[in-house]
């Protein structure tokens, strides 16, 4: 056996293998064939054997005692299995603060409460059961805004809260009064950010299946299948660990299914209820109405600039409005603080954020989570400082542009900090300059037709982000006898790639081809634990966790091979399924073989290695200090715009992305987060709201909720800062929320660039910017 | 019972009879009676073109039609795209730009670009006509941008040929 490999060194010849990389090239997603054949089974196309229905009743009040619920007529009703109200079950509290229960009882709070549901043969015998559902209210005085619910007397919302406060963060670095007797120039600004919701293709949707042994299987859409479980046993009232999540193939997510909704504990209790799986989907009116929102936040921030363009303080008042029940969206402070006490060097900050209880709909977390609402106030702050002190917006950005090393109020830790490069291209490959001053005086022209150019910057966690006790990443890697990896991690796959970067890493590191990997990440049983797909850490962390793992078994192939010829490990590589003289190329032996006679030989292994990888970051402390993430990135985008000065139409022609990534690992999947971002902010900033009337969602569909479309969408020019991450997985830092984040103030100061008008409230509708150019005529 | 109806219809190339009862949607009968989950419902209201699938060659949101007007019709789903030998080129195209991520609305998507190509004899189409092309199919992933990428490589390369 040992004399298998008993080649002496070999010059290089016509059968070397020489080195190469799939690292930064363009590698479709592995699971795009499926997808585009039609035959993947998402989780709305499952059905399972002697499956039921389920629905539920949403309240049609805002703020009411339930006085009694009648359900007699639906459990009457041919095909009813189950119908069930707050008061059949337990009242078991869940949620981000505890504050909700997944069928109300005693007393509805919001449009989207939940008092009874349904489980049926079909989903339209589910419907006519609900039809026939009778609940009688008595309304109470309800409450929207959070500054009228803060005001002595305000209806009361949560009655453990009897002054309507949720959540209150606040962070004070430096003396801002001081900071203000010293500033050159003082301004205030106020800003006014919208409810706007994901727009997942795929309808919210879960499958609930308890066994004999009461223990819950949930086909989820969850993007963290871990701490889900942890979230949803509370309202159920059984152990996490009696929980396994099934992932099967999702339709979008963007940050929408980071936390447990009433749906899913709902779903569990009809199935618990009639002994057999349960399926529940929202139409698309109950998505939009139901389904979490982005925070909607009021800003009162005042800045200080010096006359030489030196930022000096800032102080903002955020107030946020709660809704009924906590999920993730009043927590976005976490992140939205990194960003006012980070994006630029301030040296003085002072924040205050204050979540207010009223009756209206709930956010949770949504791509961006918080640095959305806070980049389109320091972006758009950024551009206004910049005209106060006569400075043009790359020249007062790149004043205030830290250097690498620096250390922000916050303690997030600039490494490599490449902002001022990613000013510096955006500016030169967009001739900013020129643009900008030539539209200054073309807008005081006469012409239908105005265009400006807009400079949008900001920071984001770009190396995962510590808000729980680990931030890290487990993985399985596995090569069978015919050199076939199998890749089980914790991360999940949403749609954003992951597949295609973990096929690459692995790949990358044993050399064998990327078809011959196979990501298994679909159900809590089986892999290890991650914490979620959020704050673009996926790559990073899960990226890390892979790699390490892959170059453990490289070691263990290496090792085995080096023991079975006259060279060390060192000398040897892994290309293209052989192992070879690394410096030559030459095989030694093929890959499969060697697994092969490592299996079955004398002493017998199978190459199988784990890993959990924890980032180098630390969680903040109780004065919100801490570096959060291990790594930060920064991004300069640039819009240009035409300004319908008659319609108030804003059309954008071009947007040019400039992102420090790190290391591209694939430039397909790199280039269709930037676009798929781009396009959802371009939604916040012109198009997208949802709109509320007495606590009452007006538009609950796509005709009147508008997202981005093929025609609206403009060209697209990107260009990546490669700063090569020490710490991240082959130098890549995670990308996917900063294109989500960054466009939309760009638009906003392209637009005052065209026009001279300045807009506080996205979205910039053609209604309200041609009443702001109407109003300025007259 | 309700009332059931029996159709006929070409349906991917073969000849499909089911009995439908006249109120089920086009996309409910392709989906949970004849098991092809690949058109999807996304809105029900004909809104997001998810279940665009051509009808006697022309695309047809399947949320908003009849069953019972499938009869006598002939249909291609995404389904019937793929043959034995793997991947129809406009499919293969959507993979290979990375067009696709979530990819629960790129089945619709695909038969409308399929549309656009199939009837643009001349290969002159540009950029922003495409893209008003597919304005009835919403995409929250991709951003549209390679969607266009394709069709417009497609009609290129279907001119050269």
């Amino acid at each position: 056996m040992s004399a298998v490999l008993d080649q002496t060194i070999r010059k290089s010849d016509e059968n070397s293998i020489a080195k190469t990389t799939v690292i930064g090239k363009r590698i479709p997603k592995p699971d795009a064939p499926d997808k585009a054949t039609g035959r993947t089974i998402y989780i709305n196309d499952m059905v399972l054997p002697r499956m039921l229905f389920g629905k539920i009743l949403h309240t049609d009040r805002v703020h009411a005692k339930i006085i009694s619920i009648d359900t007699s007529a639906a459990k009457a009703l041919a095909g009813v299995y189950a119908v069930i109200t707050g008061d059949d079950i337990p009242l078991l509290k869940f949620g981000t603060t505890r504050d909700n229960v997944p069928l109300k009882a005693g007393k509805v709070r919001c449009t989207r409460d939940e008092v009874a549901a349904v489980a049926a043969e079909s989903e339209e015998i589910a419907a006519r059961a609900i039809d026939l559902i009778k609940v009688e209210y008595e309304d109470l005085p309800p409450v929207f805004s959070p500054t009228e619910a803060l005001k002595d007397g305000a209806p009361v919302v949560q009655e453990d809260h009897p002054d309507n406060h949720s959540l209150y963060y606040e962070f004070i670095h430096g003396d801002v009064a001081a900071a203000e007797a010293a500033s050159d120039i003082v301004v205030d600004h106020e800003f006014d950010l919208p409810y706007v919701t994901h727009c997942c293709m795929g309808p919210s949707c879960v499958i609930a299946d308890f066994d004999t042994n009461g223990k819950l299987t949930i086909y989820s859409q969850t993007q963290y299948p871990y701490n889900f479980k942890m979230d949803l046993a509370p309202a159920l009232g059984i152990h996490p660990g009696d929980i396994r999540v099934i992932q099967p193939p999702v339709g979008g997510a963007f940050g929408s299914k980071l936390d447990v909704y009433p749906f899913e504990p709902i779903c569990a209790l009809l199935a618990k209820e009639v002994r057999r799986p349960v399926k529940l989907t929202f139409s698309r009116e109950e998505e939009f109405i139901n389904s979490p929102t982005r925070q909607p936040a009021e800003y009162k921030i005042r800045s200080g600039v010096n006359k030489d363009g030196t930022l000096t303080f800032r102080k903002i008042d955020c107030l946020m409005n709660n809704g009924a029940y906590t999920s993730w969206g009043p927590t976005t402070p976490l992140v939205q603080m990194r960003t006012f006490t980070g994006h630029m060097r301030v040296p003085v900050v002072e924040y205050k954020g204050l979540s207010v209880y009223t009756n209206s709909v709930y956010a949770g977390s949504f791509r961006g989570y918080g640095n959305v609402q806070a980049t389109f106030c320091t972006a758009s702050i950024m551009d206004m400082l910049a005209e106060e002190v006569g400075m043009n917006p790359i020249e007062f950005s790149l004043k205030n542009a830290q250097n690498p090393g620096e250390i922000t109020p916050q303690g997030s830790i600039l490494n490599d900090c490449r902002l001022k490069e990613c000013i510096e291209i955006a500016a030169d490959k967009t001739d900013f300059l020129n643009k900008h001053e030539a539209n200054k005086v073309a807008r005081k022209e006469s012409g239908r037709f105005k265009y400006g150019i807009g400079l949008g910057t900001s920071i984001h966690n770009a190396g995962g982000a510590k808000i729980h006790k680990s931030d890290g990443c487990g993985s399985i890697l596995k090569l069978d006898d015919y050199a076939r990896a199998t890749l089980i991690t914790g991360a999940s796959e949403i749609g954003q790639g992951i597949d295609a970067v973990l096929c690459q890493i692995v790949t990358e590191e044993l050399g064998i081809p990327i078809s011959d990997v196979t990501i298994v990440n679909n159900d809590s049983a089986i892999g290890p634990w991650d914490v979620g797909v959020h704050a673009s850490r996926t790559t990073f962390i899960a990226g890390n966790s892979a790699l390490r793992a892959a170059r453990a078994a490289r070691k263990q192939i290496l090792d085995a091979a080096a023991k079975q010829s006259n060279v060390t490990a060192e000398e040897l590589d892994l290309r293209q399924g052989h192992v070879v003289q690394a410096d030559n190329g030459v095989p030694v032996v093929k890959l499969d073989k060697l697994l092969r006679q490592m299996h079955f030989g004398e002493e017998p292994e199978l190459v199988m290695t784990t890993d959990y990888y924890e980032p180098n970051s630390e969680g903040e402390d109780e004065n919100h200090v801490g570096s959060l993430s291990a790594a930060w990135a920064h991004a300069a985008y640039v819009a240009e715009v035409e300004v319908d000065t008659e319609t108030g139409e804003v059309r954008v022609i071009k947007i040019t992305a400039v992102q420090d990534v790190g290391r591209v690992i694939n430039r397909l999947g790199i280039e269709g987060q930037i676009e798929g971002g781009i396009s959802v902010s371009l939604g916040y900033a012109l198009s997208e709201e949802v709109q509320l009337a007495e606590g009452k969602v007006l538009n609950p569909n796509f005709r009147d909720y508008k997202v981005f479309t093929a025609p609206e969408t403009p060209e697209i020019e990107m260009h990546f800062v490669e700063s090569d991450c020490k710490e991240g997985p082959l130098g890549a830092k995670g990308i996917a929320e900063l294109p989500a984040i960054v466009p939309a103030p760009a638009v906003a100061n392209a637009v005052y660039n065209a026009i001279g008008i300045r807009f506080h409230k996205p979205p910039l509708t053609p209604e309200k910017v041609a009443r702001a150019l109407y109003a300025k005529q007259d | 019972m309700s009332l059931e109806i029996e159709i006929e219809f070409t349906l991917n190339g073969r000849l499909t009879q089911v009995k439908v009862p006249p109120t089920m949607t086009t996309l409910t009968m392709l989906r949970e009676e004849l098991d092809l989950t690949g058109s999807k419902l996304a809105c029900g209201e004909g809104e997001c073109g998810a279940c665009t699938v051509l009808i006697d060659d022309r695309t047809i949101n399947t949320c908003l039609m009849f069953a019972v007007d499938c009869h006598g019709r002939e249909l291609l789903t995404i389904e019937g795209m793929t043959t034995a030998a793997g991947l129809d080129k406009v499919q293969q195209a959507f993979v290979d730009y990375g067009a696709i991520q979530c990819g629960y609305c790129m089945p619709g998507m695909i038969m409308q670009a399929k549309y656009l190509i199939d009837n643009n004899p001349d290969g002159r189409v540009s950029r922003s006509d495409i893209a008003r092309g597919l304005e009835g199919n919403i995409c929250r992933c991709s951003g549209y941008t390679k969607v266009v990428d394709v069709v417009a490589a497609a009609m290129l390369e279907e001119n050269a040929s």
